[in-house]
Protein backbone atom coordinates (compact mmCIF):
# COMPACT_ATOMS: atom_id res chain seq x y z
CA UNK A 1 0.00 0.00 0.00
CA UNK A 2 1.19 3.44 -0.68
CA UNK A 3 1.21 4.30 3.03
CA UNK A 4 3.14 6.83 5.43
CA UNK A 5 5.66 4.30 5.93
CA UNK A 6 7.11 4.12 2.65
CA UNK A 7 9.10 7.55 3.11
CA UNK A 8 12.53 6.73 0.83
CA UNK A 9 12.56 10.43 -0.68
CA UNK A 10 10.30 12.67 1.25
CA UNK A 11 11.19 16.23 2.13
CA UNK A 12 9.87 17.93 5.11
CA UNK A 13 11.02 16.04 8.13
CA UNK A 14 13.95 18.47 8.72
CA UNK A 15 17.21 17.22 10.02
CA UNK A 16 18.54 13.78 11.81
CA UNK A 17 18.96 14.31 15.73
CA UNK A 18 22.16 11.71 15.86
CA UNK A 19 22.24 12.27 19.61
CA UNK A 20 21.64 9.10 20.99
CA UNK A 21 21.53 9.47 25.08
CA UNK A 22 20.37 7.24 27.73
CA UNK A 23 19.06 3.47 28.28
CA UNK A 24 18.03 1.18 25.50
CA UNK A 25 14.37 1.89 26.48
CA UNK A 26 13.85 5.64 27.23
CA UNK A 27 10.20 4.02 29.04
CA UNK A 28 9.38 1.29 31.17
CA UNK A 29 6.94 0.75 28.45
CA UNK A 30 8.78 0.43 25.69
CA UNK A 31 10.53 -2.54 26.66
CA UNK A 32 7.22 -3.92 27.67
CA UNK A 33 6.05 -3.40 24.51
CA UNK A 34 8.50 -4.60 22.59
CA UNK A 35 8.89 -7.78 24.57
CA UNK A 36 5.28 -8.51 24.88
CA UNK A 37 4.72 -8.06 20.87
CA UNK A 38 8.16 -10.38 20.00
CA UNK A 39 6.54 -13.15 22.53
CA UNK A 40 3.46 -13.08 20.31
CA UNK A 41 5.32 -13.46 17.24
CA UNK A 42 7.30 -16.62 18.78
CA UNK A 43 3.85 -18.47 19.90
CA UNK A 44 2.99 -18.22 16.56
CA UNK A 45 -0.03 -15.43 16.58
CA UNK A 46 1.50 -13.43 13.81
CA UNK A 47 4.28 -13.66 11.35
CA UNK A 48 6.58 -10.95 10.99
CA UNK A 49 4.94 -9.56 7.42
CA UNK A 50 1.12 -9.57 9.39
CA UNK A 51 2.96 -7.46 11.96
CA UNK A 52 4.58 -4.77 9.75
CA UNK A 53 1.33 -4.66 7.50
CA UNK A 54 -0.37 -3.99 11.24
CA UNK A 55 1.82 -1.11 11.33
CA UNK A 56 1.36 0.17 7.96
CA UNK A 57 -2.76 0.32 8.35
CA UNK A 58 -2.60 2.54 11.06
CA UNK A 59 -3.74 6.43 10.01
CA UNK A 60 -1.38 8.39 9.46
CA UNK A 61 -1.55 10.59 12.93
CA UNK A 62 -1.21 7.35 14.60
CA UNK A 63 1.98 6.11 12.68
CA UNK A 64 4.00 9.55 13.14
CA UNK A 65 3.54 9.24 17.11
CA UNK A 66 6.94 7.08 17.89
CA UNK A 67 8.39 3.85 17.47
CA UNK A 68 6.97 2.20 20.23
CA UNK A 69 3.80 4.05 20.05
CA UNK A 70 3.47 2.47 16.71
CA UNK A 71 3.81 -0.96 18.02
CA UNK A 72 1.53 -0.51 20.84
CA UNK A 73 -1.32 0.38 18.46
CA UNK A 74 -0.57 -2.04 16.51
CA UNK A 75 -0.40 -4.40 19.31
CA UNK A 76 -4.08 -3.75 20.58
CA UNK A 77 -5.83 -4.12 16.83
CA UNK A 78 -3.34 -7.68 16.11
CA UNK A 79 -5.10 -9.11 19.21
CA UNK A 80 -8.08 -8.80 18.31
CA UNK A 81 -7.81 -9.44 14.58
CA UNK A 82 -5.78 -12.70 14.94
CA UNK A 83 -8.74 -13.68 17.79
CA UNK A 84 -5.94 -12.93 21.28
CA UNK A 85 -8.11 -10.88 22.89
CA UNK A 86 -11.66 -8.68 22.47
CA UNK A 87 -12.26 -5.17 22.33
CA UNK A 88 -14.38 -5.19 25.80
CA UNK A 89 -11.15 -7.07 27.57
CA UNK A 90 -8.69 -4.68 25.97
CA UNK A 91 -11.27 -1.42 27.44
CA UNK A 92 -11.47 -3.26 31.15
CA UNK A 93 -7.78 -4.45 31.25
CA UNK A 94 -8.03 -7.98 31.71
CA UNK A 95 -9.13 -11.12 30.52
CA UNK A 96 -12.57 -11.67 30.03
CA UNK A 97 -12.97 -15.26 28.66
CA UNK A 98 -10.34 -18.10 27.70
CA UNK A 99 -7.66 -17.42 25.17
CA UNK A 100 -6.75 -19.15 22.23
CA UNK A 101 -4.04 -21.99 21.43
CA UNK A 102 -1.41 -20.29 19.97
CA UNK A 103 0.37 -22.36 17.14
CA UNK A 104 3.52 -22.68 19.09
CA UNK A 105 2.01 -23.13 22.75
CA UNK A 106 3.03 -20.68 25.81
CA UNK A 107 6.14 -18.49 25.84
CA UNK A 108 8.02 -19.88 28.60
CA UNK A 109 11.44 -18.90 30.03
CA UNK A 110 12.38 -22.42 28.40
CA UNK A 111 11.47 -20.50 25.10
CA UNK A 112 13.76 -17.49 25.76
CA UNK A 113 16.66 -18.53 22.95
CA UNK A 114 13.74 -18.50 20.37
CA UNK A 115 13.92 -14.44 20.98
CA UNK A 116 17.57 -12.63 20.14
CA UNK A 117 17.98 -14.71 16.93
CA UNK A 118 16.55 -14.15 13.40
CA UNK A 119 14.19 -16.63 12.22
CA UNK A 120 15.32 -17.96 8.95
CA UNK A 121 12.85 -17.04 5.37
CA UNK A 122 15.23 -18.68 2.89
CA UNK A 123 13.07 -21.59 1.21
CA UNK A 124 13.81 -24.72 -1.39
CA UNK A 125 14.02 -22.88 -4.53
CA UNK A 126 10.85 -23.49 -6.50
CA UNK A 127 11.60 -22.69 -9.74
CA UNK A 128 15.05 -21.52 -11.76
CA UNK A 129 16.21 -17.91 -10.74
CA UNK A 130 14.77 -15.71 -13.94
CA UNK A 131 17.61 -13.21 -13.78
CA UNK A 132 21.37 -13.22 -13.14
CA UNK A 133 24.09 -11.10 -11.64
CA UNK A 134 24.65 -8.29 -14.15
CA UNK A 135 21.07 -8.64 -15.70
CA UNK A 136 19.06 -5.07 -16.03
CA UNK A 137 16.26 -5.06 -14.59
CA UNK A 138 13.07 -2.67 -14.06
CA UNK A 139 10.84 -2.35 -10.86
CA UNK A 140 7.34 -2.72 -11.81
CA UNK A 141 5.01 0.25 -11.63
CA UNK A 142 3.00 -1.33 -9.46
CA UNK A 143 0.67 -0.10 -6.48
CA UNK A 144 -0.72 -2.83 -4.60
CA UNK A 145 -3.40 -1.39 -1.88
CA UNK A 146 -1.99 -4.29 0.58
CA UNK A 147 1.15 -5.59 1.63
CA UNK A 148 4.48 -5.13 -0.14
CA UNK A 149 7.95 -4.61 -0.08
CA UNK A 150 8.91 -2.86 -3.07
CA UNK A 151 9.24 0.83 -1.76
CA UNK A 152 8.35 3.89 -4.08
CA UNK A 153 10.94 6.15 -5.13
CA UNK A 154 12.55 2.73 -7.25
CA UNK A 155 9.02 1.65 -9.39
CA UNK A 156 9.23 2.27 -12.95
CA UNK A 157 13.48 3.00 -12.66
CA UNK A 158 15.64 0.13 -14.47
CA UNK A 159 18.56 -1.32 -12.04
CA UNK A 160 21.29 -3.69 -12.05
CA UNK A 161 21.45 -6.88 -10.13
CA UNK A 162 23.91 -7.59 -8.13
CA UNK A 163 23.12 -10.42 -5.56
CA UNK A 164 21.15 -13.58 -5.78
CA UNK A 165 19.88 -14.62 -1.94
CA UNK A 166 17.94 -17.61 -2.86
CA UNK A 167 13.82 -17.94 -2.62
CA UNK A 168 12.69 -16.64 0.61
CA UNK A 169 9.43 -16.41 2.10
CA UNK A 170 7.37 -13.88 0.00
CA UNK A 171 5.97 -10.52 2.25
CA UNK A 172 3.35 -10.17 -0.04
CA UNK A 173 1.30 -13.03 0.19
CA UNK A 174 2.07 -13.86 4.04
CA UNK A 175 1.32 -10.68 5.49
CA UNK A 176 -2.33 -11.39 3.86
CA UNK A 177 -2.16 -15.05 5.37
CA UNK A 178 -2.12 -16.90 1.79
CA UNK A 179 0.75 -18.59 2.73
CA UNK A 180 4.70 -18.10 2.43
CA UNK A 181 4.83 -18.73 -1.73
CA UNK A 182 8.76 -18.62 -2.11
CA UNK A 183 10.27 -16.00 -4.57
CA UNK A 184 13.54 -14.94 -5.64
CA UNK A 185 15.24 -12.29 -3.31
CA UNK A 186 17.80 -9.85 -5.21
CA UNK A 187 19.86 -7.31 -4.47
CA UNK A 188 18.93 -4.91 -7.34
CA UNK A 189 21.22 -1.83 -7.78
CA UNK A 190 20.25 1.48 -8.89
CA UNK A 191 21.76 5.23 -9.87
CA UNK A 192 21.17 7.67 -7.41
CA UNK A 193 20.74 10.14 -10.87
CA UNK A 194 17.93 7.41 -12.11
CA UNK A 195 16.44 7.66 -9.35
CA UNK A 196 16.56 11.39 -8.16
CA UNK A 197 17.65 13.26 -11.38
CA UNK A 198 20.20 14.80 -12.83
CA UNK A 199 21.21 17.23 -9.92
CA UNK A 200 21.30 14.68 -7.96
CA UNK A 201 24.62 13.20 -6.34
CA UNK A 202 26.91 11.60 -8.71
CA UNK A 203 28.20 9.13 -6.44
CA UNK A 204 25.34 7.90 -4.91
CA UNK A 205 24.29 4.20 -6.12
CA UNK A 206 21.10 3.04 -3.79
CA UNK A 207 20.31 -0.66 -3.58
CA UNK A 208 17.16 -2.66 -2.40
CA UNK A 209 15.99 -6.37 -1.91
CA UNK A 210 13.53 -7.57 -4.65
CA UNK A 211 11.61 -10.33 -4.96
CA UNK A 212 11.13 -11.59 -8.34
CA UNK A 213 7.44 -10.59 -8.96
CA UNK A 214 8.89 -6.81 -8.16
CA UNK A 215 10.78 -7.01 -11.13
CA UNK A 216 10.56 -7.04 -15.12
CA UNK A 217 13.95 -7.54 -17.47
CA UNK A 218 14.58 -3.81 -18.99
CA UNK B 1 -10.25 3.59 20.76
CA UNK B 2 -7.40 5.47 21.29
CA UNK B 3 -7.10 9.53 22.55
CA UNK B 4 -4.62 11.62 20.80
CA UNK B 5 -3.79 14.09 23.45
CA UNK B 6 -0.20 11.97 25.03
CA UNK B 7 1.50 11.70 21.54
CA UNK B 8 4.14 14.18 22.97
CA UNK B 9 4.75 13.44 26.52
CA UNK B 10 6.13 10.09 26.64
CA UNK B 11 9.71 11.64 25.79
CA UNK B 12 9.27 13.63 29.31
CA UNK B 13 11.71 12.57 31.74
CA UNK B 14 9.85 14.55 34.97
CA UNK B 15 9.69 11.36 37.41
CA UNK B 16 8.46 13.30 39.88
CA UNK B 17 5.09 11.70 39.45
CA UNK B 18 5.93 8.04 39.26
CA UNK B 19 3.00 6.92 41.23
CA UNK B 20 0.60 8.36 38.55
CA UNK B 21 0.79 5.67 35.42
CA UNK B 22 0.42 7.34 31.85
CA UNK B 23 -2.74 6.47 29.63
CA UNK B 24 0.16 4.63 27.82
CA UNK B 25 1.39 2.50 30.69
CA UNK B 26 -2.20 1.63 31.34
CA UNK B 27 -2.87 0.35 27.97
CA UNK B 28 0.93 -1.57 27.83
CA UNK B 29 -0.09 -2.63 31.54
CA UNK B 30 -3.60 -3.87 30.18
CA UNK B 31 -1.99 -5.88 27.66
CA UNK B 32 0.60 -7.76 29.56
CA UNK B 33 -2.39 -8.92 31.85
CA UNK B 34 -4.14 -9.93 29.05
CA UNK B 35 -1.19 -12.41 27.32
CA UNK B 36 -0.81 -13.69 31.23
CA UNK B 37 -4.17 -14.36 32.23
CA UNK B 38 -5.17 -15.59 29.22
CA UNK B 39 -1.52 -18.01 29.44
CA UNK B 40 0.16 -16.67 25.99
CA UNK B 41 3.39 -15.54 28.27
CA UNK B 42 4.95 -16.27 31.36
CA UNK B 43 5.74 -12.57 32.76
CA UNK B 44 9.25 -13.93 33.87
CA UNK B 45 9.95 -14.59 30.19
CA UNK B 46 8.58 -11.47 29.55
CA UNK B 47 10.82 -9.58 31.72
CA UNK B 48 13.72 -11.74 30.24
CA UNK B 49 13.49 -10.73 27.22
CA UNK B 50 13.77 -6.92 27.95
CA UNK B 51 16.55 -8.00 30.51
CA UNK B 52 18.64 -9.54 26.90
CA UNK B 53 18.37 -6.48 24.74
CA UNK B 54 19.22 -4.01 27.85
CA UNK B 55 22.47 -6.02 28.88
CA UNK B 56 23.27 -8.99 26.25
CA UNK B 57 22.75 -8.19 22.87
CA UNK B 58 24.20 -4.54 21.74
CA UNK B 59 26.84 -3.24 19.50
CA UNK B 60 29.45 -4.92 21.94
CA UNK B 61 29.30 -8.29 19.21
CA UNK B 62 29.20 -6.19 16.04
CA UNK B 63 32.62 -4.73 17.54
CA UNK B 64 34.19 -7.26 18.37
CA UNK B 65 33.37 -9.17 14.41
CA UNK B 66 34.88 -6.03 13.05
CA UNK B 67 38.45 -6.25 15.01
CA UNK B 68 38.57 -9.87 14.29
CA UNK B 69 37.78 -9.12 10.62
CA UNK B 70 41.06 -6.33 10.62
CA UNK B 71 43.33 -8.66 12.42
CA UNK B 72 42.47 -12.18 10.69
CA UNK B 73 42.22 -12.17 6.84
CA UNK B 74 40.88 -15.65 7.26
CA UNK B 75 38.27 -14.63 8.73
CA UNK B 76 37.71 -11.23 7.46
CA UNK B 77 36.91 -13.31 3.74
CA UNK B 78 34.53 -15.81 5.40
CA UNK B 79 32.14 -12.71 6.77
CA UNK B 80 32.19 -11.12 3.52
CA UNK B 81 31.51 -14.56 1.76
CA UNK B 82 28.84 -15.54 4.68
CA UNK B 83 28.24 -13.54 7.82
CA UNK B 84 25.31 -15.19 9.38
CA UNK B 85 27.96 -17.99 9.40
CA UNK B 86 31.13 -16.21 10.29
CA UNK B 87 30.22 -14.25 12.66
CA UNK B 88 28.23 -16.69 14.92
CA UNK B 89 30.61 -17.41 17.30
CA UNK B 90 30.26 -13.84 18.57
CA UNK B 91 26.31 -14.12 18.42
CA UNK B 92 24.44 -14.25 21.71
CA UNK B 93 24.35 -17.39 22.42
CA UNK B 94 26.66 -18.89 19.86
CA UNK B 95 24.64 -17.69 16.58
CA UNK B 96 23.85 -15.13 14.73
CA UNK B 97 20.05 -15.27 12.63
CA UNK B 98 19.83 -15.85 9.09
CA UNK B 99 21.16 -13.51 5.99
CA UNK B 100 24.11 -10.92 7.62
CA UNK B 101 25.64 -9.86 5.34
CA UNK B 102 28.88 -7.90 5.84
CA UNK B 103 29.67 -4.79 3.23
CA UNK B 104 33.16 -3.54 3.51
CA UNK B 105 34.14 0.48 3.43
CA UNK B 106 37.15 0.93 1.25
CA UNK B 107 38.76 4.58 0.20
CA UNK B 108 36.81 4.48 -2.28
CA UNK B 109 33.23 3.20 -1.47
CA UNK B 110 31.35 4.14 1.97
CA UNK B 111 28.56 2.12 2.59
CA UNK B 112 25.61 3.32 4.91
CA UNK B 113 22.47 1.03 5.85
CA UNK B 114 19.19 1.76 6.34
CA UNK B 115 15.25 0.75 6.25
CA UNK B 116 13.18 3.61 4.49
CA UNK B 117 10.11 0.96 5.41
CA UNK B 118 10.74 0.15 8.87
CA UNK B 119 12.89 -0.05 11.16
CA UNK B 120 14.60 -3.31 10.14
CA UNK B 121 17.96 -3.38 11.85
CA UNK B 122 20.87 -6.16 12.52
CA UNK B 123 19.32 -6.73 16.20
CA UNK B 124 21.89 -9.72 16.11
CA UNK B 125 25.02 -7.65 16.16
CA UNK B 126 23.84 -4.42 16.54
CA UNK B 127 21.21 -4.78 19.42
CA UNK B 128 18.16 -2.18 18.86
CA UNK B 129 18.24 0.27 16.80
CA UNK B 130 18.92 4.06 17.78
CA UNK B 131 16.50 6.62 18.17
CA UNK B 132 17.75 8.27 15.20
CA UNK B 133 17.52 5.07 13.12
CA UNK B 134 14.19 4.63 13.52
CA UNK B 135 13.66 8.63 12.60
CA UNK B 136 11.42 9.96 9.91
CA UNK B 137 14.32 12.27 9.05
CA UNK B 138 16.52 9.30 8.26
CA UNK B 139 14.68 6.82 6.76
CA UNK B 140 13.49 9.66 4.58
CA UNK B 141 16.46 11.59 3.46
CA UNK B 142 19.49 9.03 3.46
CA UNK B 143 18.67 7.29 0.30
CA UNK B 144 18.23 10.60 -1.46
CA UNK B 145 21.04 12.98 -0.35
CA UNK B 146 23.49 10.45 2.31
CA UNK B 147 26.54 13.19 2.19
CA UNK B 148 24.10 15.82 4.21
CA UNK B 149 22.93 13.24 6.25
CA UNK B 150 26.15 12.21 7.05
CA UNK B 151 27.76 15.44 7.52
CA UNK B 152 24.68 15.97 10.03
CA UNK B 153 26.65 13.20 11.64
CA UNK B 154 29.76 14.93 11.59
CA UNK B 155 31.14 12.82 8.34
CA UNK B 156 32.44 14.08 5.39
CA UNK B 157 33.32 11.53 2.86
CA UNK B 158 35.94 12.80 -0.06
CA UNK B 159 34.24 14.08 -3.16
CA UNK B 160 34.73 11.09 -5.33
CA UNK B 161 34.21 8.17 -2.82
CA UNK B 162 31.15 6.34 -4.07
CA UNK B 163 28.17 6.38 -1.64
CA UNK B 164 26.38 2.96 -1.16
CA UNK B 165 23.07 2.93 0.46
CA UNK B 166 22.10 0.02 1.60
CA UNK B 167 17.58 -0.37 1.75
CA UNK B 168 16.84 -3.65 4.34
CA UNK B 169 13.78 -3.77 2.59
CA UNK B 170 13.46 -7.37 2.85
CA UNK B 171 14.80 -10.19 5.60
CA UNK B 172 18.58 -9.54 4.78
CA UNK B 173 20.28 -7.63 7.39
CA UNK B 174 23.67 -5.25 6.85
CA UNK B 175 27.01 -4.74 9.07
CA UNK B 176 29.01 -2.00 7.77
CA UNK B 177 32.57 -3.47 8.06
CA UNK B 178 34.61 -0.23 8.59
CA UNK B 179 38.05 0.68 7.95
CA UNK B 180 40.59 -0.22 10.06
CA UNK B 181 42.46 3.34 11.17
CA UNK B 182 45.26 4.03 11.04
CA UNK B 183 47.81 3.46 13.74
CA UNK B 184 46.74 0.87 15.04
CA UNK B 185 49.20 -1.73 13.85
CA UNK B 186 50.26 -4.62 16.62
CA UNK B 187 47.07 -3.49 18.48
CA UNK B 188 45.11 -6.76 20.15
CA UNK B 189 41.73 -7.71 19.09
CA UNK B 190 40.18 -6.12 22.40
CA UNK B 191 41.80 -3.34 22.08
CA UNK B 192 40.74 -2.62 18.41
CA UNK B 193 36.87 -3.61 19.53
CA UNK B 194 37.44 -0.60 21.42
CA UNK B 195 37.45 2.02 18.49
CA UNK B 196 34.43 0.72 16.62
CA UNK B 197 31.30 2.30 17.39
CA UNK B 198 27.74 1.62 16.72
CA UNK B 199 27.33 3.98 14.31
CA UNK B 200 30.33 3.14 12.07
CA UNK B 201 28.50 -0.36 11.49
CA UNK B 202 25.83 1.46 10.47
CA UNK B 203 27.93 3.51 8.03
CA UNK B 204 26.81 6.88 9.85
CA UNK B 205 30.28 7.19 11.47
CA UNK B 206 33.95 6.39 11.59
CA UNK B 207 35.75 4.49 14.15
CA UNK B 208 37.58 6.41 16.92
CA UNK B 209 41.22 7.52 16.11
CA UNK B 210 43.84 5.64 18.48
CA UNK B 211 44.55 8.29 20.90
CA UNK B 212 48.27 7.95 20.16
CA UNK B 213 49.66 6.55 23.21
CA UNK B 214 47.50 3.29 23.71
CA UNK B 215 49.49 0.98 21.15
Amino acid sequence: MNGIHDMGGMDGFGPVDPVEAGPVFHEKWEGAVMANSRVMGAIGAWNIDQGRYGIEMLPPHLYLTSYYRRWLERFERALVAYGYADADEIAAGHSLRPGKTPPRGKFTLANIDRIGHRGSFTRPETAPARFAVGDRVIARNMHPRTHTRLPRYVRGHVGVVERLHGCHVFPDTTAMGRGENPQWLYTVRFDGRDLWGVDADPTLKVSVEAFEPYLDPA
Amino acid sequence: MTAHDDHDHHHGHDHGEASELSETELRVRALQTILVEKGYADPAALDAIVETYETKIGPHIGARIVARAWTDPVFRQALLTDASKAAAPFGHQGKIGDHLVAVENTPDRHNVVVCTLCSCYPWDVLGLPPVWYKSFAYRSRVVKEPRAVLGEFGLTLPDQAEVRVWDSTAEVRYLVLPVRPSGTEGWTEEQLAGLVTRDSMIGVGVPRAPAGDRA
